[in-house]
């Protein structure tokens, strides 16, 4: 091979590269190792890690996931596989990209949706910033986010959009519901001088209550405001899905619903890989970023998929283009659409329905012990706010802590993002926690409360 | 070889300009430009009624692989689309200055004295 | 056949979900849904065999040679996928605590290590979660950097005409104007041009080297002056880091900021689509700015490092930390290499791409650049064969999928026409490289004899040619169900 290019070493050809310039050894770089090698290391790390029952949602649940679901998707014509630009070598990851679109647009009932985005997190912000583009009638880029939201989701939108002028503000939310309401949305749109560009609404809403979700869209669409819905998939399934918010006759259902879609077949996995997914109404298909693949045919008239609108894209519209984003979560689409056909409308029901159930159980179990009660009135999905009472005489993330010496992985700390709400956590029980494991973390509750009661006392006596 | 009307002005963003006898003026994208971005899949319009200053992007045309963004070439205020363009964007590769032109506007005909005549267009695109 | 018309009604997976549906009816009416979704009811093996027949449609790495041009689509090692899919890992909640996710925080620091010390920075952040987003954080970290010094008039980031599309997209996300600069003949930046363009306004400049020309900037040292005495900081795309990984290091070559794509460099698979992971690394005065979470370690413990630790940070850029898989995926292939594994990536890469090349001008093509070494990638330019065959660079793209290669990257970049970007990777053995380029030089013959077998190209696939205008004006984005 150095004979056909003309030089006498692999080096020569590195010599356009200033010399003063060159690498020595890496030396932070540890030796190579061989299979067997890493094989121990990985097995030894993830031994490390911890095996606790796990009653914590906030963002990323644990869930079944059929076993089909990641054989297929790590076959290496999918794994492998780079992003379809070549169309007719790439008809596998087309067509099923075009099934994932068609199945979350049936779950969420909104006209459209993307190839996805990272995460729900970023989808947030890119939503946000779609709808900027697309209310035009607006021109304030005020953003109103109830606190209901989820904390990282509403950081996450602030570090994306606050290169271009947008406003994210603040909506508070009813104490006692665990919502906002409709009289506090509208007093911050008067407050902030009336033109808003878009509303955002979760559903379930960060303490898994329940927003009023048609009343607050139908006020939004009166007063020319884009709604913008994040949602936990799988809860859609039972829950009216953000294309039928609302119930005024024109122009009903959010505008935009974005969500993470780690509930539909992607382990939790220390955080990701996830995916976002990115939906909207039919009038809004050109201000959507990312990829979308659409159906077509072939010189024959034979059916086929190609990714479409990518004049919109960064490789071709650059500074212009709707979005930056050129990567979607392909590998992580794969494996939920292959879960969602295997669950189909039926399996995905009684799994959201599962977790409605145990969540309940869960919290009866826990709101039976002395000092533990729920916050919010209402309904709740998938999650509810447990307060646990000052007299217990330990913060949240103690009594958290010890649970986990338990083996009980027992929530989310909400004091330090809803200092408002005192001790408080978040806890949460998916269908993959039976009458037993909910057993365990009462019992291990009523220990860890029984000894803060225990020491707390001690403490006083040698006061 | 492109065809460019004698009696139309042009820019070098190759748009054309057509003063009509109510004294209107009509906006389109030259035979030229309809040629480079091929088939025509969308046309996004500005609204009746905005109003525009020279240089503005005002609208986009969108082929399978290229957006390009049309500029305002004069200033004034838009007072007609075409709306057939919606259904049927393609109408501008066939008929790039008849029946698929963009928009009519009203502003002062000076506005156009500085734009070229055809054959300097003629010689910017053959350049 | 879509999975849709594989349904029937009723029909399902039915050991993988609760057997009945627990009563949902304490939730209030308006707030229920009316309808089921229209999902496709099918049995398992249905889904598995649709699936698996669907996967055979696709072109892969494990299936054929894929030599696109900017993308490193070298082999992903299986150990990789398999390991990174531990239990201990999979099964880990992102918000565990950290004293009880040591396992995966060791492995999180010595890849910001190993990053560090592999491309000359000071301090890394793996929070991003693709290339594109990597840039996002990097020209935002050079934005708060000019303003925590009150130094708020630099409103413009400068961009080779020959960078990637996310370059300006990424700066006008971030609020900045662009300029372009010009690239000359030989493939560097137009030096002259650049002392030009610089100026008090001048935020940074972001730079691919190699280039996406597929060479290396000679005047990488003159370029950095420029651009830091006129107050500016210097970005690394490092979509082609591939080519000089050991060799020489973007911190050494004066860059103050750099994003890595693991999906390129590091192996992580490319998943027909993404996940991808763009980490950022910083010089110095930059560490303050890097976005959260980054991993820390004190006191023999790893943690998070949280917005109380770092208040100047740009903040975050995902719900948890990035894309946690794939940055396994990426420190196992490291540990793979290990120190001597990663020039040894460059060097074979390289070496791929330079015999790829001189093959390339033996057989009659036209190279967008001659005379020059090719890096990890070089250029073929098919404007001779286009003006007296009439035939295209996606032509020989489509042909190439008939003889069972996957195609170069087409026209890109976009300065260079009818192009072919062809990067082989290091993982390709020589024979993989001589039957590729056998098939360039049957199809080049093809174009002078029967232009026609290019134009009708593919045959053999499960498509042909596609209908890209109307699937633009038609749009079909979703498979609409009757119930």
């Amino acid at each position: 091979m150095l004979d056909s290019i003309g030089v006498d070493s692999i080096d020569d050809l590195f010599d356009e590269i200033p010399a003063h310039l060159r690498a020595g050894v890496l030396e932070a770089v540890p030796h190579g190792m061989n299979e067997m090698d890493i094989s121990r290391l990985m097995r030894e790390r993830a031994s490390q890690n911890s095996t606790a029952l796990c009653f914590l949602g906030a963002g990323a649940y644990e869930h079944h996931i059929p076993s089909a679901v990641w054989e297929i998707t790590t076959r290496g014509e999918f794994y492998s596989a780079y992003t379809p630009y070549q169309a007719e070598a790439s008809q596998g990851t087309l067509q099923l990209t075009y099934e994932y679109q068609s199945m979350m647009t049936a779950l969420t009932a909104m006209d459209v949706s993307n190839a996805s985005m990272y995460d729900g997190a970023s989808s947030l912000a890119e939503a946000i910033l779609m709808a900027v583009r697309a209310n035009r009638k607006s021109k304030s880029r005020k953003i109103l986010i109830p606190t209901t939201v989820n904390p990282v989701y509403r950081k996450t939108a602030h570090t994306i959009v606050k290169g271009q002028q947008i406003e994210l503000v603040d909506v508070p939310y009813d104490h006692a519901a665990g919502t906002v309401t409709l009289e506090q949305v509208k007093q911050i749109q008067a407050q902030e001088g009336g033109d808003i560009t878009a509303l955002v609404l979760q559903q379930p809403n960060f303490f898994g209550c329940l927003e009023d979700v048609d009343a607050i869209t139908d006020w939004a669409h009166e007063n020319n405001i884009l709604v913008i819905a994040v949602i936990n998939p799988l809860t859609m399934a039972v829950l009216n899905p953000p294309g039928n918010w609302g119930v005024a006759d024109t122009n009903p259902g959010a505008d935009i619903a974005c969500g993470d879609g780690q509930p539909l077949g992607a382990p939790m996995s220390a955080g990701g890989p996830y995916y976002g997914l990115l939906c909207c109404k039919q009038a809004l298909v050109r201000q959507m970023p990312g990829r979308i693949v659409g159906r077509t045919v072939d010189l024959d008239d034979k059916e086929g998929f190609v990714l479409t609108l990518q004049a919109r894209e960064q490789h071709i519209r650059r500074s212009k283009a709707t979005s930056n984003i050129c990567t979607n979560q392909g590998l992580v689409v794969t494996a939920s659409t292959i879960y969602m056909a295997i669950q189909g409308a039926q399996g995905l029901e009684n799994t959201a329905a599962a977790c409605f159930a145990n969540n309940n159980k869960l919290v009866e179990k826990l709101t039976a012990i002395d000092g533990v009660k729920k916050v919010f009135a209402g309904s709740h999905f998938h999650e509810t706010v447990l307060q646990l009472d000052k007299s217990s005489g330990r913060p949240a993330s103690e009594v958290l802590a010890a649970l986990m010496d338990k083996g009980v992985l027992g929530g989310f700390d909400l004091s330090l993002d809803y200092p408002e709400l005192g001790s408080a956590i978040l806890v949460c029980a998916t269908e993959m926690r039976n009458d037993d494991d909910i057993e365990i973390y009462a019992k291990a509750l009523q220990e860890v409360l029984n000894m803060s009661a225990a020491t707390a006392a001690q403490l006083a006596e040698s006061a | 070889m492109s065809e460019v009307p004698s009696e139309l002005k042009y820019t070098k963003s190759h748009e054309w300009l057509r003063i009509e006898d109510d004294g209107l003026i009509t906006i389109g994208i030259s035979d030229h430009a309809q040629a480079l971005l091929g088939d025509l899949v969308f046309v996004e319009l500005p609204e009746a009624g905005t109003e525009f200053v020279a240089g503005d992007e005002c609208c986009v045309v969108e082929s399978v692989k290229a957006a390009s963004d049309v500029y305002m070439p004069i200033s004034g205020e838009i007072v007609e689309i075409n709306e057939a363009l919606a259904d049927e964007p393609e109408i501008i590769n066939s008929s790039p200055y008849d029946n698929g032109w963009l928009f009519k506007m009203r502003a002062s005909a000076e506005e156009l004295d500085d734009l070229m005549d055809a054959d300097a267009y003629q010689a910017e695109i053959d350049e | 056949m879509l999975i849709f018309e594989h349904s029937s009604k009723g029909r399902r997976g039915a050991p993988q979900s609760p057997a009945e549906k627990a009563s949902v009816t304490s939730i209030p009416e308006n707030l229920l849904r009316k309808d089921s979704a229209a999902l496709p009811e099918v049995s398992e093996l249905q889904a598995v065999r649709h699936y698996t027949r669907l996967s055979q449609k696709n072109f892969s790495i494990d299936t054929e040679f894929y030599p696109l041009g900017s993308c490193t689509m070298k082999y992903n090692p299986r150990a990789c996928n398999s390991l990174a899919m531990l239990p201990g890992f999979l099964n880990a909640h992102p918000l565990t605590p950290d004293a009880q996710n040591q396992g995966f925080l060791a492995c999180m620091h010595e890849l910001q290590s190993m990053l560090c010390e592999a491309t000359g920075m000071s301090a890394f952040s793996l929070a991003p979660m693709a290339g594109a987003q990597g840039e996002f954080a990097g020209v935002a970290m050079i934005d708060a950097y000019h303003k925590s010094r009150g130094d708020d008039a630099r409103k413009e980031i400068l961009v080779p005409d020959a960078a990637h599309g996310t370059n300006p997209a990424t700066a006008v996300m971030c609020g900045f104007a662009v300029k372009e600069i010009p690239t000359l003949d030989n493939g560097d930046v137009d030096l002259e041009a650049l002392k030009q363009a610089v100026g008090p306004q001048t935020a940074g400049l972001m730079l691919t080297n190699p280039s996406t020309l597929g060479v290396f900037e000679r005047n990488i040292e003159a370029i950095a002056k420029v651009v830091h005495e006129a107050g500016g900081l210097l970005y690394y795309d490092g979509a082609n880091l591939n080519a000089i990984l050991g060799k020489i290091r973007p911190g050494d070559m004066g860059f103050d900021v750099i994003h890595s794509n693991l999906h390129k460099t590091f192996s992580t698979p490319h998943g027909g689509g993404g996940p991808g992971s763009g980490a950022v690394g910083v010089a110095e005065r930059l560490i303050p700015f890097l976005p959260l979470p980054t991993v820390t370690r004190d006191n023999e413990q790893y943690r998070y490092l949280t917005a109380e630790d770092c208040p100047q940070s740009i903040g975050r850029l995902s719900a948890f930390m990035g894309n946690p898989g794939v940055l396994l995926r990426a420190y196992i292939y490291m540990r793979f290499l290990g120190r001597e594994g990663m020039v040894r990536v460059a060097e074979f890469a390289t070496l791929n791409a330079n015999y790829m090349m001189a093959e390339a001008k033996r057989r009659g093509f036209t190279l967008a650049i001659d005379g020059r070494r090719a890096s990890h990638e070089f250029i073929i330019t098919l404007k001779n064969e286009a003006r007296e065959h009439h035939v295209s660079a996606m032509d020989f793209a489509k042909r190439l999928l008939d003889l069972g290669y996957h195609a170069p990257t087409t026209y890109f970049p976009l300065l260079v026409p009818e192009c072919l970007l062809i990067e082989p990777t290091e993982s390709e053995a020589k024979e993989a490289l001589d039957g590729f380029m056998d098939a360039l030089e049957q199809i080049k013959q093809e174009a002078e004899s029967n232009p026609e077998i290019l134009h009708a190209a593919p045959q053999t696939l499960p498509v042909k040619r596609l209908d890209e205008v109307r699937a633009a004006k038609q749009l079909d984005l979703a498979f609409k169900a009757e119930l």
